[in-house]
């Protein structure tokens, strides 16, 4: 039996909360995509959600994060409200975005989030240079630059990495290897020995972590953490996963077999986090009542949203530019 | 008032706001070592490398770490080398600079500048010589700025630097050794969106930018012995650009001629163009007409390289046969 020698059982507790709180919100868009109340795409980061957990439960609220097309987690690990997060997939007023972004456009800046991008790897380049601002105004806070495996294989990959090494940057970058990029596995189209390797390559530290079990994400994190706040520059973090929904919530995913879903799911990360606490003395019953009071709170975030007016029209002609911006004219 | 050249002139307006504000670096390469056209000279050792920063090779790094350090509080300055370079980082100038302020929802600003030299100088030939202004133009939340001389090469990298927005900073390579006088008083800028006039005159306006402003001035020295009136308006700033004050002068000239050494199809020319008939096309005498860039890439060898060149010549005899459609050319 493991127990929480290092980790505060209240600490794991917390995460879990936030696992479930992950996971019900994405429960919840897949069935209102699918419905049509959200109208644009969604990725869910279903069964992947120690990974966000793991490591934003173990930065301060100024550390900064950049996320990815499927941000969900990210954005709620962090501290995003759930409700402006569901208003914004809902398209509506109160979203995090005013109803501009949707979800790959998830940002919170208030909490450290900088924002989803719908192009993958471009959070790199913005991670290690909003590093470099932060160094530059004296502030100590990290950031912390999640990515997919797919994005191993674009450019500004390489080059970011290569530049938080060179001036030594308070970044972790985290690789969510969850084997598929869009509907390509990735192993398929990837030279040489994977992402580890590839940081390695150019000089950064890389660890490797089953991104599945929250308790190992947790405790390596924060290991990784008091390197880069001592100032020895960035780390590389590899967490293994798994993907159990599709590239977006209308992919079938039908390229993959259901033992390969079935063994994966076999693995997933809040029941190996529940299995844990329980053995810490933690009741079933303290779990469950985590899974019905954020149900609950997600439930409240999706009738906000849809019940939130769309957008008035001169939304749309706000926060283009300050000079030279069209105006609204009804 | 000092005598600087325009490349001087831009060294001056980065040293004077980085004193000013100590949340103003620039990133590129080579910068450590002046830059390439010498427009970085002695800032490294004033400002050392963390404000000044030597950078690898990265076009897509260097305006991406720039959107990061922008939207986390600092105003980078991100050197592109040549124009041409910008292309490897159009993802981040593109997608990432101009819309993160709309994507979140305004939640940030992304203030920087992306100095591209531009244009054909010296045979550099196709990749490095290019003027793409009508690209980043076209693009919602970028401002786009492209100074002809040494005075406006200042005053407009000083505003450009403290607007809040992403701001293209196109400085023309024949340009980098053009003296004049440009003030020395730490507060004088030259405003965003407000073109110059360049020259007064009676009969024909002609609308340029960067460095088609002085070939059209030697233009207008030529037409002058003609007995005809060229008043030149230097845009200054291509988006937004002035349209007050080029429809005003329209409708005083009733003539309206547009250069620029970009290529001519779909070049930013063709939007002025077109805003010009729409909005005060009542006025025009004859019709409008444009020149730019053949659709050819820009070649070696200096005889091939003229081709793409738009010569005061050329222009002189647009504005003769514009003004006398009916009367055959002369010389």
């Amino acid at each position: 039996m493991k127990t929480a020698t290092d980790l505060e059982v209240s600490h794991v507790l917390s995460m879990y909360r936030t696992m479930v709180r992950i996971r019900r919100f994405e429960e919840e868009t897949e069935v209102c995509r699918k419905d049509g109340r959200i109208v644009g795409s969604a990725h869910l980061s279903i069964g992947q959600e120690a990974v966000p957990t793991g490591v934003c439960a173990n930065l301060t609220i100024s550390d900064k994060i950049t996320s990815t097309h499927r941000g969900h987690g990210h954005t709620i690990a962090k501290g995003c409200d759930v409700t402006a997060m569901m208003c914004e997939l809902f398209a509506r007023e109160g979203g995090t975005s005013q109803g501009k972004g949707g979800s790959m456009h998830i940002a919170d800046f208030s909490v450290g989030m900088l924002g989803a991008n719908g192009v993958v790897a471009a959070g790199v380049p913005i991670a290690v240079g909003a590093a470099q601002g932060l160094k530059l105004n004296k502030k100590t806070d990290l950031v912390v630059c999640f990515f997919g495996d797919g994005a191993i294989n674009r450019g500004p990959f390489f080059e970011g990495l290569n530049w938080a090494k060179i001036y030594e940057l308070p970044v972790l970058f985290v690789c969510e290897d969850n084997r598929y990029a869009a509907y390509t596995r990735t192993s398929s189209v990837t030279a040489g020995a994977g992402a580890a390797a590839r940081a390695e390559g150019i000089g950064v530290p890389a660890s490797s972590v089953d991104g599945n079990d929250l308790i190992a994400v947790s405790r390596l994190v924060i290991e990784l953490v008091k390197k880069i706040r001592r100032g020895e520059g960035p780390q590389f973090l590899h967490a293994q996963t798994y993907r159990i929904k599709g590239h977006t919530v209308s992919d079938g995913a039908s390229y993959r077999s259901e033992e390969e879903v079935a063994e994966a799911s076999s693995l997933d990360p809040i029941i190996r986090c529940g299995s844990y606490l329980v053995d810490a003395g933690i009741s079933q019953e303290d779990l469950d009542s985590i899974w019905i009071e954020e149900s609950k709170r997600i439930e409240k975030a999706v009738d906000t949203a849809t019940n939130a007016p769309w957008p008035p029209p001169e939304i749309a002609y706000a926060d283009v530019q300050d000079i030279g911006a069209q105006r609204w004219q009804s | 008032m000092a005598i600087l050249s325009f490349s001087e002139a831009a060294r001056d307006a980065l040293r004077e706001e980085m004193r000013r504000d100590s949340s103003i670096w620039a990133l590129g390469e080579d910068l450590g070592q002046g830059g390439i056209f010498a427009q970085y000279s002695g800032l490294a050792e004033e400002f050392g490398s963390e404000r000044i920063v030597d950078t690898p090779i990265s076009e897509a790094t260097i305006m991406g770490a720039a959107v990061g350090a922008a939207i986390v509080g600092t105003r980078p300055v991100v050197e592109m080398r040549f124009s041409d370079f910008a292309l490897c980082a159009v993802d981040e100038l593109v997608n990432q600079a101009a819309k993160a302020r709309y994507m979140f929802g305004g939640q940030c600003r992304v203030p920087l500048v992306a100095r591209q030299p531009i244009g054909i100088e010296g045979s550099h030939a196709a990749q490095h010589s290019q003027s793409l202004e009508a690209w980043w133009v076209h693009i919602p939340g970028l401002v786009v700025v492209a100074p002809a001389t040494p005075s406006d090469n200042k005053g407009l990298l000083k505003s450009a630097i403290r607007c809040d927005d992403p701001v293209v900073y196109l400085e023309h390579k024949g340009l980098w050794g053009l003296e004049g006088e440009v003030s020395d008083e730490e507060d004088w800028i030259v405003p965003l969106g407000v073109a110059r006039v360049a020259r007064e005159g009676a009969d024909i306006t002609i609308v340029t930018w960067s460095s088609m402003v002085q070939v059209a001035e030697s233009a207008a020295d030529l037409v002058a012995a003609n007995g005809i009136s060229v008043e030149i308006i230097d845009l200054r700033t291509l988006w937004p650009w002035d349209e007050e004050k080029v429809c005003e002068s329209i409708e005083k000239t009733g003539h309206v001629l547009i250069v620029h050494e970009a290529v001519q199809v779909a070049g930013f020319g063709a939007e002025v163009f077109a805003t010009i008939v729409e909005r005060v096309g009542n006025s025009l005498k004859h019709p409008p007409r444009r020149m730019g860039g053949p659709r050819i890439p820009v070649p070696y060898s200096p005889p091939l390289e003229e081709l793409c060149t738009i010569s005061s010549r050329q222009i002189a005899e647009a504005i003769k046969s514009l003004l006398y459609p009916n009367v055959s050319p002369r010389n």
